[in-house]
């Protein structure tokens, strides 16, 4: 069995890892474009700000390789997919022939055009490792650095340019920063630290044009009119399926590749996993790009599992992030901000002076997405209770105090999760409860 | 595997499960140095919920999953899942982002927030059995094969 592997990041290592639980003996080719091996790819901002080396970088020691018997090629680009011949195509001529296809290619990021864009130098975008080596390989000479879109990609070089004690301003066009993740406060709480650290913050404005003669950058114009003198501009938007490769292939490519619950692409033994995919949604069932760590791990995961011939099913995204700026723990998951409050519960604990502030978010009793900030300790149990759809309401009114645990919940569910079937027996001896 | 079960109602909420872990994890390993002269004691692995004054308690700890939400959410590789099937977090790797306090549907992993490095249950590799279900004086905590469930 030959096995195709299309991009090295955290989906491939899910992918390779089920592979290989179920298949020690087929051949694993996996082709990347970029020259590292799979790497924390959310490290790159740690890497600019300097938290950390570049030894750090490497998410698996280089051995997983070898001892997973993975033909490796780094530095190759994947041009077309013919699913007749089940043949890929790299850019350097080559063909590759697979028996099963996993399409990991994640995302690239968007470029809007903005005039005078064209011939300067000192633009970047920042989300691979190359991105941010490059930043911090010009950072000496940044004199002032502008960031466009106030996003989670966008804050993260925003922080790592100013951990480098560079003067950075974030233009943001919504109303707040990290809108798709968080809510107004809690996007208020992180623009006020950032704000005190020295970042420059400006919501519902954006670029209309970057100024200077030649190659070099001399500031942006705003379009509220504003002049922003900078010489360095990161354009962090967002980022679009990695898929243009597929274009004049048979696979059906919405906004992302579409797939079903196994991660099976339109076309039999053809996968795909992580960004590049469009998969359903954990609540809606709807199929959308969600770009989320975890769950880019999880369909992996089980397309490699359906390509070593073993059906697990995906039960959709649920969208989470955690991420601290400038020591304030952030951690938000699912619905965060209904479209229609009024079909949602929603109860909130704010503190903004500290910089705390907690959310839930209720259907229909459920538990449907959750917003912690400063206090995040035990938030994964949030996450359980959505993925597990538990009815909460018997201990509705615990969910904000800030020592909610497992004690809140009914105590079938800790006899589930704690001690299996109630009582747990050793060598057939019944555990005594003593003092009962 | 051998995993850590609760019996809730042999739990009395003494917290010495705790101090055992926090003892075994010390570098003295002696619960005095540990606890009043060691610069930097190292935070409980386990976590004792209490409720109603202590009436209601229990002792909670990592599940060592088979399909580890936490290893999954982790964006540093620092928590890996070793032959056995134990789970175990690189220190020197963790950048302290707490996607695994995120991921972790049984809250079982630890902010160490002086050191801005996760924390969790490692069984104890020293040892025959961890030292939280040796320090249990009521049994209320057991070491025994079972699911991660």
């Amino acid at each position: 069995m030959n096995y195709v592997i299309v991009g090295n990041s955290v989906a491939a290592v899910g992918a390779i890892r089920a592979i290989r639980e179920r298949d020690q003996q087929g051949n694993i080719t996996v082709i990347s474009r970029e020259r590292h091996n799979v790497y924390g790819r959310p490290l790159i901002s740690y890497l600019l700000g300097g938290l950390i080396n570049e030894k750090r970088m490497a998410y698996l020691p280089n051995e997983f390789y070898l001892q997973n018997r993975i033909n490796l090629l780094l530095e190759s680009e994947v041009v077309a997919v013919d699913t007749a011949a089940k043949k890929i195509k790299l850019a350097a001529g080559d063909a590759i022939p697979y028996d099963k296809l996993l399409l990991a290619t994640g995302g690239d990021p968007f470029i809007p055009p903005i005039e005078g864009m064209s011939d300067k130098d000192r633009i970047f975008t920042f989300t691979t490792w190359e991105d941010a080596a490059k930043l911090k390989g010009i950072a000496p000479d940044i004199s002032r650095a502008v960031v466009i879109g106030g996003g989670l990609i966008g804050l993260k070089a925003a922080e790592g340019l100013n951990l480098l004690d560079k003067p950075v301003s974030v233009v943001e066009l919504a109303d707040r920063v990290l809108s798709s993740a968080f809510d107004r406060p809690a996007g208020k709480i992180v623009a006020r630290k950032m704000k005190a650290n020295g970042i420059d913050v400006i919501t519902e404005d954006t670029i209309v044009r970057i100024e200077g003669d030649g190659a070099d950058i001399s500031g942006v114009t705003l379009k509220s009119g504003d002049f922003i003198p900078c010489d360095t501009v990161v354009v962090a938007i967002g980022v679009r399926p990695a898929a243009a490769f597929l274009k004049g292939s048979d696979i059906e490519v919405n906004r992302g590749i579409v797939v079903d619950a196994t991660m099976q692409t339109s076309k039999k033994d053809v996968y795909a996993a992580g960004d590049v995919t469009e998969a359903a949604d954990f609540f809606s069932g709807q199929k959308n790009p969600m770009p989320i760590w975890p769950d880019a791990y999880i369909q992996g995961d089980i397309a490699g599992a359906a390509m070593a011939g073993e059906k697990k099913e995906y039960v959709g995204g649920l969208a989470m992030n955690s991420i601290e700026f400038f020591k304030v723990s952030t951690i938000s998951m699912g619905v965060t901000n209904p479209k229609e409050p009024t079909e949602y519960e929603i109860h909130t604990y704010q503190d903004i002076q500290n910089y705390q502030y907690r959310k839930v978010v209720l259907q229909n009793n459920r538990l449907v997405g959750a917003v912690l900030v400063g206090n995040v300790d035990r938030a994964g149990i949030f996450s359980g209770l959505i993925r597990e759809k538990i009815d909460v309401t018997p201990f509705r009114e615990s969910l904000l105090t800030p020592d909610f645990g497992f004690l809140n919940l009914s105590r079938d569910i800790r006899d589930r999760l704690f001690a299996p079937q109630g009582k747990v027996t050793d060598n057939g001896h019944t555990e005594r409860a003593a003092g009962h | 595997m051998k995993r850590i079960y609760t019996i809730e109602d042999a739990c009395i909420g003494c917290h010495l499960c705790e101090v055992g872990c926090i003892t075994e994890h010390s570098l003295s390993k002696d619960p005095v140095k540990a606890f009043l002269h060691e610069p930097e004691r190292p935070i409980s692995r386990c976590t004792v919920e209490e409720l109603h004054g202590g009436i209601i308690s229990l002792s909670t700890t990592c599940r060592h999953c088979d399909e580890p939400d936490c290893l999954r959410a982790c964006i540093s590789g620092a928590i890996q899942k070793n032959a056995e099937g134990i789970v175990r977090i690189d220190t020197e790797q963790c950048v302290g982002c707490w996607s695994c306090v995120m991921a972790c549907p049984y809250g079982a992993i630890q902010r160490n927030l002086k050191k801005k490095k996760a924390n969790k249950c490692d069984l104890c590799p020293d040892r025959q059995s961890p030292a939280c279900v040796d320090a249990c004086p009521n049994r209320a905590l057991v070491y025994r094969e079972g699911s991660q469930k």
